[in-house]
């Protein structure tokens, strides 16, 4: 297809765009302001969503219900996981780090669509509002984040309702997003860089965008379906109405197993970049890890009623999905073993980021087997709906991805601000974070093999002591966030100056200032066809000439 | 800084550099758009994808519906097919009365492309009032049964797709009168607006034939 352009005059006259912090309260184009916007906006949610977290556990701490009555804890429970995926973990590992990143990892000025990207972004705060809103106006939803029917119908409407615009909301940032990834990373790339030497994270990005176009618009309409059967009585989900619950099931879970990639593999993606700069190694295996995400998309869009084993899933389904899911486990491993063997014999450095992405290895690889014995019909109908669920979830979210996240920013931190974060807070952080992770997660597996049922407010005293184990480990969690949150602040003024590349880093980002000039680059934007090529002596590396092909592919 | 040329395979970079190199200040963000190609078609290309899911979405749990649920007793499947297949054709022929519009423009007959371009509009606003008339006739309601409720959905889903082309068709129509504003090289607004009819025409051709036919 031909695509037609008329030759455009701008419209904006200089100077519309406010400078300084103001920008990042205005509808900037930026690509690096959006990004820290969303950035800013997703922690705010997670403290928000951590805040909700830890009133489950306090609630918790005691069998019986006495510090929240059920219908609360209902609530709490329901918009802590809303917050937590669609407020935080999605618009921060997709949005905040894609849009910093992705255009200068492809060479490019701004991402594709910029006024897209920044209505993508301005979706977020409203919808977020709204749903911390409806706690207060009668109440929230009470259903969880699936939104099960029967449950969504029978629970009080209004909060329900306004769950679902909040989610329409949300998935249609998150489309915008997606269409905007896939175009910046297809068509943007500057002149001579191929697909093969983007650095991973474009890929991860790439596939994540895939499955965010092919799987939230049927999130989106069967939401809307619901919306008809809350408000105008139709039947769609309704048994009593002569409608089909188990098709909602299958309808929200072929965007919602999908979602557990758009979750995690950005942060597949993000590790791929971490590792390599703090072991001083190539990344191992960059052509079986791109072909591993491009497996996990497809596979990923064909399991989804692995969920549903329970839901008298008929046997051949129930075969097709275990073995499906099974399967998802093979490109998993390899990148796994990749990461593994680029850090082996590599300079490792220990710092924050290189602690919280290793930490990420061990809870993704302890996630994932517990996520393929999940895959397995007889052990998944006994802990389904289980604290087993709990814990696997979260082993795979805040272990895999959230993790990612803190080593992200402890990486990026000087790109963005131009100055260090402190290392032994930072690792001081990671400490307490990850004894605190450990101690709330690990023992609720226990706590589900015993058969202590989720979602529900009050359990058997038999569980009361590992249960508030659990809780202890919440409560490091919350107090972890402290020393992250005094070095982000004391370093934007007071941290080390970084420099332009502090980690004598290869890919785009470092061969700029730090922060960024607005265009990326002052100057022709730098070649990168090997964003991995450690392993030279550092002396033989002239960082301020290796913005070309020259350096990169003279074979050093 | 010159207007990027849309058949060259160049970044903006390279319409950047020289101007940047001679150190000049680094434009307020914004205001090199100029430089910036123009990918809005493969854009509105994803985004019809992501469209697509909706819809099938929306026929995979209709026909599971189909399939599983039976519906209550007096309730039928049939339809009366005149309406609906008039609809048809019509949709159908506004596909073709709307690449006549493009080729049209794409040979500078600005006038004839504005003809057909409001022959096509009228097409897809007799196709609602269509569908209009086929709503008041139904024999059931929004409430009445799931395959009702389904088929009000879908169509309805369907129905807002058509209303949204037949707006952005009678929008690039008025925007035509402007001279020069859309050209026989330039005139994504057409394009966009073309692309989209033929995918809602295409969505109601599967409709067509799993809620009338089936």
């Amino acid at each position: 297809m031909t695509i037609a352009l008329p030759p455009q005059t701008s419209s904006s006259p200089p100077g519309l765009q406010p400078e300084g912090w103001l920008r990042y309260l205005s509808f900037s184009l930026d690509h690096k302001v959006i990004g820290l916007q969303y950035m800013v906006a997703g922690f705010f949610f997670y403290l928000v969503g951590g805040a909700l977290a830890g009133m489950i556990r306090v609630e918790l701490v005691s069998p019986i219900s006495d510090f929240l009555g059920r219908e609360t804890y209902n609530e709490v429970l329901t918009l802590h996981g809303t917050v937590m995926i669609f407020l935080w973990i999605v618009p921060v590992v997709n949005g905040a780090f894609g849009n910093y990143l992705i255009p200068f990892y492809v060479g490019a000025r701004d991402m594709a669509f910029p006024r897209l990207n920044a209505v993508a972004f301005w979706l977020i705060p409203p919808a977020g509002f709204l749903l911390i809103a409806s706690y207060f106006i009668g109440g929230a939803a009470q259903s969880g984040w699936t939104a099960y029917p029967p449950l969504s119908l029978t629970t009080p409407a209004a909060g329900q309702v306004v769950w679902i615009l909040s989610v329409l909301l949300l998935g249609g940032s998150s489309i915008f997003g997606g269409i905007n990834f896939i175009a910046t990373v297809l068509k943007m790339r500057r002149p001579g860089l191929k697909m093969m030497q983007l650095p991973m994270y474009c890929w991860a990005m790439l596939g994540t965008s895939i499955l965010v176009v092919l799987s939230t618009p049927v999130l989106a309409g069967t939401l809307v379906l619901l919306s008809f059967d809350i408000i105008a009585h139709t039947g769609f989900f309704n048994p009593a109405l002569g409608g089909n619950a188990v098709v909602y099931q299958h309808l929200f879970w072929f965007y919602s197993h999908p979602a557990v990639y758009i979750m995690v593999l950005p942060a597949f993606g993000l590790v791929s970049e971490i590792l390599p700069v703090h072991a001083r190694k190539p990344l191992f295996g960059y052509t079986t890890m791109v072909y591993s995400i491009l497996a996990i998309v497809f596979l990923g869009l064909i399991v989804w009623a692995h969920h549903m084993f329970t839901s008298a899933t008929p046997p051949w389904m129930r075969l097709f999905f275990t073995i499906a899911t099974a399967f998802i486990a093979v490109p998993t491993g390899i990148k796994f073993f990749n990461w593994l063997a680029t850090l082996w014999g590599g300079k490792i450095a220990l710092n924050s980021a290189m602690l919280f992405s290793c930490a990420f290895i061990l809870h993704f690889v302890f996630g994932g087997i517990t996520g393929v014995a999940l895959a397995q019909v007889p052990f998944d109908i006994h802990v389904h709906d289980t604290y087993f669920v709990v814990g696997h979830f979260h082993y795979v979210v805040y272990g895999g991805t959230v993790f990612v996240i803190f080593g992200s920013i402890y990486h990026w931190y000087p790109k963005f601000t131009g100055r260090m974060l402190n290392e032994d807070l930072g690792r001081f952080h990671f400490l307490i974070t990850f004894i605190g992770f450990n101690l709330c997660f690990a023992p609720q597996h226990w706590l589900g093999l015993n058969g202590m049922p989720r979602r529900v407010a009050e359990y058997d005293p038999q569980f009361t002591l590992v249960n508030q184990i659990s809780s202890v480990g919440a409560l490091l969690m919350a107090l972890s966030t402290l020393p992250f949150l005094i070095n982000v602040f004391w370093s934007a003024f007071s941290g080390k100056v970084a420099g332009d590349n502090p980690w004598n880093a290869l890919t785009p980002e470092w061969l700029t200032s730090s922060p960024p000039p607005v265009e990326n680059w002052k100057g022709e934007a730098p070649l990168v066809t090997h964003p991995y090529g450690y392993g030279v002596p550092p002396g033989q590396i002239d960082l301020k000439a290796a913005t070309g092909r020259e350096l990169w592919s003279s074979g050093q | 800084m010159t207007a990027f040329s849309p058949s060259s395979d160049q970044s903006p970079t390279d319409t950047l550099a020289p101007a940047l190199a001679e150190g000049a200040e680094l434009l307020a963000h914004g205001t090199a758009e100029e430089g910036h190609p123009d990918h809005r078609m493969f854009g509105l290309a994803t985004f019809l994808v992501a469209d697509g899911m909706t819809f099938a979405g929306f026929f995979a749990a209709y026909l599971t519906f189909r399939a599983v649920n039976p519906l209550p007793a007096g309730a039928i499947y049939e339809l009366e097919l005149i309406l609906p297949t008039i609809n048809t054709v019509l949709l159908v022929v506004s596909s073709f009365t709307f690449h006549r519009a493009a080729k049209q423009l794409r040979q500078n007959q600005l006038g004839a492309c504005r003809l057909w371009l409001l022959v096509t509009a009228g097409l897809g606003l007799a196709f609602l009032g269509g569908q209009m008339v086929e709503y008041f006739t139904l024999p059931f309601g929004l409430t009445d049964n799931l395959y009702a409720s389904t088929f009000y959905a879908l169509t309805g889903f369907h129905g807002l797709h058509v209303t949204l082309g037949a707006l952005m068709i009678l929008i690039v129509w008025w925007q035509a009168r402007i001279p020069g504003k859309f050209t026989a090289d330039h005139h994504f607004g057409v394009e966009a607006a073309e692309l989209y009819w033929h995918f809602v025409d295409g969505i109601w051709l599967i409709l067509y034939g799993i809620l009338y036919l089936l």
